[in-house]
């Protein structure tokens, strides 16, 4: 937590330091000098260098170390943010990733040299493929929604080798953001499908909306309100039936991994978020990785290059893939956070992941339990691994804000907020939480609620306890000030 | 091992409170016949030595860069890291934080992408820039759509002398949105502003040029926009940001939107990923950028915060209409390269690209006095050539190699006219020991 004493403004980088003032010293110049003005043209070379800050090596580490203390985190705050997945990310992982043998290979290097990553990304792909119940992965996405893009470019490529060209997207009306963005970038459309009030997939609506035209539904499955659809074995079977695929955003895997795989229920493609599911940091916003696995029947479609064993077990890159839709960033991968992910799902293993769905599942339904008393559950239980909450203070004026806000001052980050529907929390705890923690959050959600009863003015201007009061966001959009100027 | 924190008695006193008979029973909307039942074909879980076992010799399978004396370039590369910069970086509170919506909880990370924006403005010239994108090829790739959605049109001028992961990941974006991209041919290793005006016509979009480019050398920036602009386009150049401590700003040259792969601002090689995209534009196209933009503003008692800002651009608001439907972006990258450049600092950074500068000119000098050596293209380059031979490629990259040298990235692998070609990086790590030894080395083969 902060200090009171540092509950000043933290003055930015370029407010300290003096001119001239450098942290770092090279090793003098050893070679002979180029006249940069005979080399290049007087034109392209600067006058002045770029303005970047001028602050020595102490205050540097005071000003980062500073920062980081304005910051929740998994590792010093409960962090039970919906659709997040912010589950314990452990140590092990990062001493792995910073091995020199991962951290400083150049993605240029022979591959040769490089057997170790090769086989370890091979080996990845295949627990990945495994996991999904699925026939093969691309580790190549960045982040879950490129991973979505990666899916969708590769369905494209499905109809229209089929000779057809496909171009409407059903989506449920509780789906993420980045489904309908996505469809948007690969120049589809979007269609929402109802959802019914216990949360599952209106069927109706479904049967009404796919057609011919359809190209694919795309689902999370357990949905975001944290059920999981029961009807998924037939909405697969309808979208099948119209010539469409099914895809399913893997945001939610953590509630069915070594439960249910997603190839057994009729998903043809898939992609994971690794900073969810396999414990990858979330690194204050990325970076994540998206791997997508799809069924038998698109495999040639997938990005390349791929991971490949050979006849003579070594490893490579295989470019020779004709139908494959190319590629959709540079080099391979996020490889250094997929080796995180690996170091993962080696370290857990089989039993570990399905205990990971057990105590995701568990954990949640505990929370809905306690607090079902004090605070609405719209969804009927069980829930998977996380659940929606609706705080009905009206008539005390609080919002689902106010109750986020405050629980800022219980030293535990805010759920999810107003979505997927309007006024309510989403709750993920994940797994890796004590019953101590679960039950301490518990306590902080009635002590709010009593809060609200007793003293709602304390909720309604919460936090209270951060270096900052609640922000003015409309004038950060009125009046831009995104980046620091000399004169402001 | 296990992360789960619950025991057996714990566990039965949930499922009591619950209601729950058992675990499973909470599976019960998961139909009977679509169960695993926990019988997946993955390998048990090992203890935490094991697992040093197991990765230990992954790891020791891999030649790095720290054993060998890296001269690959191509996007990414070799710079020196302070230890300032993982050490700063690899605060758990920073590594294990989410994306900061909720503003409050997260003013630590919100400064530091502010700083980040301000760091990448100064450094592009530029008057804005968003939190990162993920690497520098999608960057290009989102560059060429918010283009086309600003100017309404779906023409695309790109020069051939861009790197061709790029190339190949602009093509793959734009055909999504059906955007016609129309190659302009650089055979002399730069662009000709002759041949680019002969290519621009009022349909046209943009243009994407790198610079330095894939071949190393500085386009002529102050010729080529105004060949853009003559045409109603936006000008979009693709940067290293190392090269903007030496080299005059796209900004400068009135480029409408910059992108780059920040890799060489204190990001390890890691084969490849994850790496930094960047993107900086004039103020005026900002509410058609892509990605998390952070502002300053104040609080309820007036003292100064910073939250995330636009957010109406985004997928999580905006959805179909959203400018991408980038979500997850590279923060922890983000914040590297802020210590990184707040490390250098501005004279640092300036440094940093005279050393590279200087180094690979001395290589590209000698390199071109050996028998059977040529450089490609002419010297207007920064930190990376070219280099033609009259040798077979292939075997001079394996015969440095056997001296522990990893000499070039042969361009065969990007296309069969460059056979005769292979690409030299010198950055400032190189000493000029470690530059007569590749010398020597070439010489030998």
């Amino acid at each position: 937590m902060i200090p009171d004493s540092q509950k000043e403004n933290h003055p930015l980088l370029f407010e300290q330091g003096a001119p001239g003032m450098c942290a770092v010293t090279l090793p003098m110049l050893d070679v002979p000098t180029t006249d940069k003005k005979t080399a290049l043209p007087a034109e392209m070379l600067r006058s002045t260098p770029p303005a970047l800050p001028e602050i020595g090596e102490l205050d540097i580490v005071r000003h980062y170390k500073r920062l980081s203390h304005r910051c929740f985190s998994v590792d010093e705050n409960f962090y039970p943010l919906g659709s997040c997945t912010m589950k314990y990310n452990p140590r092990i992982n990062e001493r792995v990733a910073a091995m020199p043998g991962f951290a400083h290979v150049h993605p240029y290097q022979l591959e040769s040299d490089v057997q170790g990553i090769l086989e370890l990304l091979y080996r990845l792909r295949c627990d990945l493929a495994e996991i999904a119940g699925l026939a093969e992965v691309t580790l190549q996405p960045a982040a879950g929604a490129h991973g979505e893009m990666t899916g969708l470019m590769i369905i494209e490529a499905y109809h229209a080798s089929r000779g057809e060209r496909r171009s409407k997207v059903l989506a449920p009306d509780s789906a993420h953001g980045t489904n309908p963005a996505s469809c948007a970038c690969c120049g589809m459309s979007s269609v929402s499908v109802a959802s019914m009030p216990d949360g599952r997939v209106d069927l109706d609506d479904l049967r009404r909306k796919v057609d011919e035209h359809t190209a694919a539904m795309m689902i999370t499955n357990p949905n975001t309100v944290g059920v999981f659809d029961d009807q998924i074995v037939e909405i697969a079977e309808i979208v099948h039936a119209h010539g469409a695929l099914l895809y399913l955003d893997g945001a939610n895997m953590d509630a069915i991994l070594g439960i249910a795989r997603p190839g057994d229920f009729g998903v043809d493609v898939m992609h994971y978020n690794t900073h969810k599911t396999f414990s990858t940091p979330h690194g204050g916003g990325g970076p994540g990785a998206g791997p997508v696995a799809v069924a038998e029947h698109l495999v040639n479609f997938l990005p390349k290059p791929q991971v490949i064993q050979h006849e003579d077990g070594s490893f490579g890159w295989d470019y020779h893939r004709h139908d494959s839709i190319g590629i959709v960033r540079s080099f391979y991968g996020q490889i250094g956070v997929l080796v995180r992910a690996y170091a993962y799902i080696r370290s857990i293993g089989r039993d570990g992941l399905r205990d990971v769905a057990e105590k995701a599942v568990l954990n949640a339904n505990y929370l809905a339990s306690r607090l079902k008393h004090r605070f609405k559950i719209p969804f009927p239980p069980p829930f998977a691994h996380e659940f929606i909450l609706v705080p009905e203070f009206e008539s005390a004026g609080i919002t689902e804000h106010d109750i986020a806000k405050r629980l800022i001052d219980y030293g535990i980050h805010p759920p999810t907020m107003s979505w997927p529907i309007h006024h309510c929390l989403m709750i993920e705890p994940t797994e890796t939480e004590s019953l101590a923690t679960l039950d301490r959050f518990v306590e902080a959600m009635l002590d709010i609620a009593d809060e609200i009863e007793n003293d709602p003015s304390l909720v309604k201007t919460a936090p209270h306890t951060m270096p900052i009061k609640r922000l003015d966001e409309v004038a950060a959009n009125r009046n831009l000030q995104v980046r620091w100027q000399q004169s402001s | 091992m296990k992360y789960t924190q619950l025991t057996e008695s714990q566990v039965e006193k949930m499922l009591t409170t619950i209601g729950a008979s058992s675990v499973e029973s909470l599976f019960r909307s998961v139909p009977e016949a679509i169960r695993c039942n926990g019988n997946l074909g993955v390998p048990r879980g090992v203890s935490e030595l094991e697992l040093l076992r197991d990765v230990n010799a992954l790891a020791g399978n891999n030649k790095h860069c720290e054993a060998l004396l890296c001269f690959l370039g191509g996007g990414a590369y070799d710079h020196f890291i302070p230890t300032v910069v993982d050490a700063m970086a690899g605060q758990s509170e920073l590594l294990t934080a989410y994306t900061p919506y909720q503003a409050e909880a997260s003013q630590g990370i919100l400064q530091l992408f502010y700083e980040f924006q301000t760091m990448v403005c100064q450094l592009t010239g530029m008057d804005v820039a968003n939190a990162s994108l993920y690497e520098g090829a999608t960057a290009a790739a989102e560059a060429v759509t918010m283009a086309a959605n600003i100017k309404k049109r779906n023409r695309m001028v790109v020069a051939a002398s861009i790197h061709p992961d790029t190339m190949a990941v602009i093509n793959s974006y734009a055909q999504e949105r059906e955007l016609d991209i129309v190659i302009l041919p650089t055979p002399n290793g730069t662009v000709s502003a002759c041949d680019l005006a002969s290519m621009m016509d009022d349909e046209t979009a943009g243009v994407v040029v790198q610079s330095p480019n894939f071949f190393g050398c500085v386009e002529r920036l102050d010729r080529i926009i105004p060949r853009v602009h003559e045409h109603g386009a936006l000008a979009i150049v693709s940067v290293d940001p190392i090269g903007c401590g030496m080299l005059k700003s796209p900004g400068e040259f009135d480029a409408d939107i910059v992108v780059g792969e920040g890799q060489p601002l204190g990001i390890p090689l890691q084969y490849g990923g994850p790496y930094l995209g960047l993107m900086a534009c004039r103020k005026e196209l900002l509410r058609k950028m892509p990605g998390r933009v952070v502002g300053m503003t104040h609080d309820a008692d007036g003292r100064r915060g910073y939250c995330l800002t636009l957010q109406t651009r985004e997928q999580h608001i905006k959805r179909e209409r959203a400018t991408s439907n980038i979500c997850t972006n590279q923060g922890l990258l983000a914040i590297r390269a802020s210590i990184y450049m707040s490390a250098m600092g501005k004279q640092g950074l300036e440094e940093v690209a005279s050393q590279c500068f200087h180094k690979a000119h001395y290589a590209a000098e000698k390199i071109a006095a050996l028998d059977g050596y040529s450089l490609r293209y002419d010297k207007t380059f920064f930190k990376e050539f070219v280099i033609q031979t009259t040798r077979d490629v292939a075997k001079i990259i394996a015969s440095c190699r056997e001296r522990g040298i990893l000499a070039g990235v042969a361009l065969s692998r990007f296309d069969e006219d460059w056979a005769d070609c292979f690409l030299v990086a010198v950055t400032e790590k190189r000493t000029k020991q470690e530059i007569d030894l590749l010398v020597d080395a070439l010489g030998a083969v």
